[in-house]
Parts: structure tokens; C-alpha cells; sequence
């Protein structure tokens, strides 16, 4: 088949070919760097297969637009990095609150503010904890390879509907901007439940309301309690991590998207000279993998979680090890050149080991 | 018997939660009127706003989006653009439209969206409690501006269907009150044509109806819908702004 001959893509790019091939419908958003070449690709793709590309006037609009979009029912989606993130959190706050199914790629940026065009993950805790107002999460989905970027893309499609919450793939600007070789696999559809909810017009007969508003007695706090059900369904059946070289491992590295790459070297370099030394990757940092790290941090008990920030994730993994195992933390906050090398990670390995 | 008068069949057999003199029953009445004059309710999605006109799903029978604040005309491109064969209207207040959504209703005008907007003009915020909003008149009193509006520190109010009119993507705007019943018929006229844009694809339009909110402006219903003829409409003149293809 001519759609699985492999292609050298950039990692946006992958993002906007599997929305495409998973039925992407409306695409909304607007250009910041360093994920522009998603709108660019949609812009230029997306029409020709019947869709809707618009280049919205604001970040602000975008979301909503989306928002407009998946209260009819079709797969939609908006891309951007950390300040068009924030500005989006109004409608995902929304999004959340009317169970709205969409798909949000995050490029990540440094930051806070302005800050720079280059490789973080300090986004981190503003993705997995719900960035805006009212208490919801969404789901997060975090490649580390254009190939995940791709596989990813779509797999967010199917969990955002199959939960009706929205789901964000969570990547960097390395992530984004570097090109690899990719099999653009076909999306196969899995079977989904019917969007009855959606807005089409009643056609003389039920009324569809898609809304976030609860004035009646009761009626808010049922909707959190059910979320909070659906969130608790969604981390017993759909955690998803990676691991490497754990099985006898007396050190587990803890890292996720473009630093497990580094990581995964430096364990290599470590086991090159007999120091065992595991990975721990965690692919869905919404719901995240808690029960595979408790399962693993109960016969091994360090751990070293390594971030491009000052230490986000790392509560995570702190929570989930609970008290079986201690945890170090080795960051470098994003800026131009702080991208560790897999030497400075074997150097912290040593460190703890020996 | 004749029957010379019937509720419209798009709006549902409910009391309204609207004060006493407030016009948003009347402007609901006129849309519903002009939904079954084209038969289009099955066919139509409202994106209702926040404050009082938020419970449009209570009152019309008809799909319903509640939208953020202000970004109604965003969430209907959305409706719109992913349902082009469906009939889409935001409803929208004057704080909402004229305020914190001014970016939002600006560029789906400018794009010409095929979609109609109906903008309830009370010259306050009303659910929040009477604050001022960007259509409060020079010297009105509000709750935030307990001196009057003061042109030199707060600017003066907004003349959006004038302001859209300028817009090349506007197809159709107009100004109209319903304090009167020439002026009601000449509203539900008006909001008629703003649907017949959208049903014979025509293009975007905008329908700013003048309302009063005698709660918030300390009034009685009857002195305050004077008020709409004796200060509002020298401000705000009734009138079509923009009507492209004469429908």
C-alpha cells in the first residue's frame, strides 16, 4: 500500500498527517512558533480532503471555534505552545465542563511569559492538572519519536471521544521541529460510542443542549463525582508507559517525550559498563502510570526523574512510589543550550549509584 | 373565531425567568417568529452567551451550545463551518458582544460567516447586577459608575450595528426597538430579513435590538420603556445599516 511507504517528515507534520488520516473535520488555530508548520500543513492538506481550515484572529477564538465545531459532533482540533496554551484555557475549562471531545497539540516553549523558542516540558503541571478554572483534567498524550507524534495524534482522537474529554498530545519544540522516518500507518476505527449528545438541530424532535452551566440543586457536584468516576475508568484502563532495562535494574530513570530519549542513552552507556540502570517512560501523563511505577518502585527503590524544568513530573512519580522508594530529581529549566547531553545524564547515574 | 394571535411554535409553553418590563421575552418572540416563518427551528443551533441570555435552551425549542463569554460568534464559525447546511444564530448581550467579545464578533463579521447574530443592547450588565457596560449612555448611573458614565474617563458608548455595517463581510445590519408596537413591527420585519440572509445564504447579519432592563436601571417597566424611546433611540438610532442584496 502506497500510504505505508515510509516518509521523512518533521514531527508537526506527523501530527497533522494522522489528524488527517483519523478524520480531522475542522481545524482552527493560529501561528506561534515552534508549531506553526501544523497550521501550515492543515491549511495546505486539509481542504482538499473536504475539511475546514481557518486561521483564527486569536488563540481565544480558536479553542472556541473548536468548541463550536465538536458540539456537532465532527473530530476537531487546535495546536499551539505555551502562551497560546494559556489563552486557550478558558474553552478547554469549558471544553471539560460540556464533556467535548477535541484534540489540543501542545508544542511546548520555554517559559513563563515570552520566554524562548527552545526545547521544555515545564508545561507540564499546566496540561496534567488542568490548566484552567473549576477542577477537570484532560487526557495527556507524550511521544517521544515522530513516529509517536504520529501514532499519538490519533490515538488522541479515539480517547478524547471514547471519554468524551479533551486530549492534548504534549510535546517540544524538539519533538516538533526534528524530521525521522515514519510509517504512516492507516487508522483503523475502533469502535466508539454514538454522539447522540451533539448539536445537529432537533429535527422536530429532542432537544440537545451542550452546556456547562449547573444551577440546580445538586446538579454541580453530580457532575464531579461522575468525572471523577470517569478519570479514575480512564487511569485503570488506558495508563500507558514504556519500559527499558528495568527488570534488574537498581536505579530507574523516570523521564518523559524528548529527555527519555537522552535518558535511554545514557542507561545504555551505563549498562555498557555493568551499572544496571533501568527507564521508566511514561506515555500518558493523564491519566499517569501510576500503578506501574508502584509495581516496579516495590523491588526497586531509587529512582532519578529527569526533566527539562525544575521538577514537575517528578511529584508525580513521588506520589506513585508513595513510600517504597527514594527519588532524585536532576532538571535543566528550558533555555538555549540547556538540552542535557547523555554524558551529563550517565555523570548523575553515577552519582546515585555509586 | 379568527385567531388573530398564537404563541410561536419555536418557543416552549414556560414562564420566563425575565424581570418584569424586560424586553428579551419580546426579542425571544420576534426570533421565534421569524424561525417559523421559514420553518427552519428543526434545522437551526442557537449559541446562547452567558448572563440572562444564556437560557435560551429554556426557552426556545431548539439544539443549543452555551458558549464562553463573549465568544459566542467563535463558537458559531465552529457550529457553522462544521454544519455549513444548518441555520446558526449567536444571542448576545451588550457586555458579552460589545465588551469582552469585541475581537470574537468583529472578525466572524469581517469573514462574512454565514451566520445571523441577534445583540440585546440594555446599556448594562444585567445577571452581574447593573454594572457599566460599553453601551451605558454618557451619565448613566451604574453600579460601577455610581457617577454617571464620564466620556472623558470611560469613552463613549458603542454604535456596533453602525460599526459592522463598515465591515465589506457584513451582508445585512440593523438597529431596532421593541418599546412600540410600530417599532415591533418594524423589529420582527428586520430580524425576518436577518434569517432570510442566512436561509438564502447570503451572508452575515447583525440585528442590534435596544432593550430595557428596568431592574437594573431603578425603574418601573412603564418609565423605563420610555426611556428607550426618549434616550436611547436619539443615541442609538433605529434603522437598517447595511442590507446588500435590498431582501
Amino acid at each position: 500500500m502506497n500510504s505505508l511507504k515510509k516518509k521523512f517528515v518533521k514531527g508537526n507534520e506527523a501530527v497533522a498527517m494522522a489528524a488527517i488520516e483519523a478524520g480531522l473535520r475542522c481545524y482552527f488555530g493560529y501561528p506561534i512558533t515552534p508549531q506553526s508548520d501544523i497550521p501550515e500543513y492543515l491549511s495546505r492538506e486539509l481542504p482538499k480532503t473536504g475539511g475546514t481550515f481557518i486561521q483564527a484572529e486569536s488563540e481565544i477564538a480558536s479553542i472556541n471555534m473548536v468548541l463550536g465545531a465538536s458540539a456537532t459532533g465532527v473530530r476537531t482540533m487546535t495546536s499551539s505552545s505555551g502562551p497560546g496554551i494559556s489563552l486557550k484555557q478558558e474553552g478547554i475549562s469549558y471544553m471539560a465542563g460540556s464533556e467535548l471531545p477535541c484534540v489540543i497539540v501542545d508544542i511546548m516553549r520555554s517559559g513563563p511569559g515570552l520566554g524562548g523558542i527552545d526545547a521544555s516540558q515545564a508545561d507540564y503541571h499546566q496540561a496534567t492538572k488542568g490548566g484552567g478554572h473549576g477542577g477537570y483534567r484532560i487526557i495527556v498524550l507524550a511521544p517521544n519519536s515522530v513516529q509517536e507524534m504520529y501514532d499519538l495524534t490519533m490515538l488522541a482522537f479515539d480517547l478524547s471521544d471514547l471519554y468524551r474529554i479533551p486530549a492534548m498530545v504534549l510535546a517540544d519544540s524538539v519533538l516538533g521541529q526534528m524530521k525521522e522516518s515514519i510509517t504512516p500507518n492507516p487508522y483503523i476505527a475502533i469502535p466508539l460510542p454514538s454522539k447522540g449528545w451533539a448539536v445537529r438541530g432537533t429535527g422536530g424532535g429532542k432537544q440537545n443542549i451542550v452546556k456547562s452551566l449547573y444551577l440546580g440543586d445538586g446538579e454541580m457536584e453530580a457532575f464531579h463525582w461522575k468525572m471523577h468516576a470517569r478519570y479514575k475508568e480512564l487511569a485503570e484502563k488506558e495508563s500507558r508507559w514504556e519500559e527499558y532495562e528495568t527488570s534488574d535494574a537498581d536505579l530507574v530513570i523516570a523521564a518523559f517525550g524528548v529527555t527519555s530519549r537522552i535518558a535511554r542513552t545514557a542507561v545504555e552507556m551505563a549498562r555498557a559498563e555493568g551499572i544496571k540502570v533501568g527507564l521508566f517512560r511514561p506515555i500518558t501523563l493523564f491519566p499517569f502510570p501510576e500503578k506501574g511505577i508502584a509495581s516496579l518502585s516495590s523491588r526497586c527503590k531509587r529512582w532519578l526523574t529527569v526533566e527539562l524544568s525544575t521538577g514537575q513530573m517528578v511529584d508525580d512519580v513521588r506520589l506513585s512510589v508513595a513510600r517504597d522508594a527514594e527519588v532524585s530529581f536532576y532538571g535543566r529549566p528550558p533555555g538555549m543550550g540547556s538540552l542535557p547531553t547523555p554524558e551529563e545524564l550517565f555523570n548523575q547515574i553515577k552519582k546515585q549509584i555509586l | 373565531m379568527t385567531q388573530l394571535f398564537s404563541r410561536p411554535s419555536s418557543l416552549k409553553d414556560v414562564q420566563t425567568h425575565f424581570c418584569p418590563g424586560c424586553h428579551h421575552g419580546s426579542i425571544h418572540s420576534l426570533v421565534a417568529r421569524a424561525m417559523d416563518s421559514f420553518g427552519i427551528a428543526g434545522e437551526t443551533i442557537g449559541c446562547a452567551s452567558v448572563g440572562c441570555s444564556v437560557f435560551l435552551y429554556n426557552y426556545f425549542h431548539i439544539d443549543v451550545v452555551e458558549s464562553p463569554h463573549g465568544r459566542a460568534p467563535a463558537v458559531a464559525t465552529g457550529v457553522k463551518r462544521a454544519r455549513p447546511d444548518r441555520i446558526v444564530f449567536s444571542y448576545q448581550g451588550d457586555g458579552d458582544l460589545a465588551a469582552i467579545g469585541t475581537s470574537e464578533i468583529i472578525h466572524a463579521a469581517n469573514r462574512g460567516e454565514m451566520i445571523t447574530v441577534i445583540f440585546v443592547n440594555n446599556t448594562t450588565y444585567g445577571m452581574t447586577g447593573g454594572q457599566m457596560a460599553p453601551t451605558t449612555m454618557p451619565g448613566q448611573k451604574t453600579t460601577t459608575s455610581p457617577n454617571g458614565r464620564n466620556v472623558v474617563n470611560d469613552g463613549k458608548p458603542f454604535r456596533m450595528a453602525e460599526l459592522l455595517s463598515n465591515l465589506d463581510g457584513v451582508a445585512y445590519s440593523a438597529r431596532i426597538a421593541v418599546n412600540s408596537p410600530k417599532n415591533i413591527i418594524q423589529a420582527k420585519k428586520a430580524i425576518k430579513t436577518a434569517f432570510q440572509y442566512q436561509v438564502e445564504k447570503k451572508g452575515f447579519a447583525f440585528i442590534e435590538a435596544l432593550a430595557a432592563c428596568p431592574t437594573n436601571w431603578g425603574m418601573n417597566p412603564l418609565v423605563a420603556n420610555e426611556r428607550v424611546g426618549n434616550e436611547m433611540i436619539p443615541y442609538f438610532p433605529l434603522g437598517v445599516f447595511k442590507n446588500n442584496d435590498n431582501l
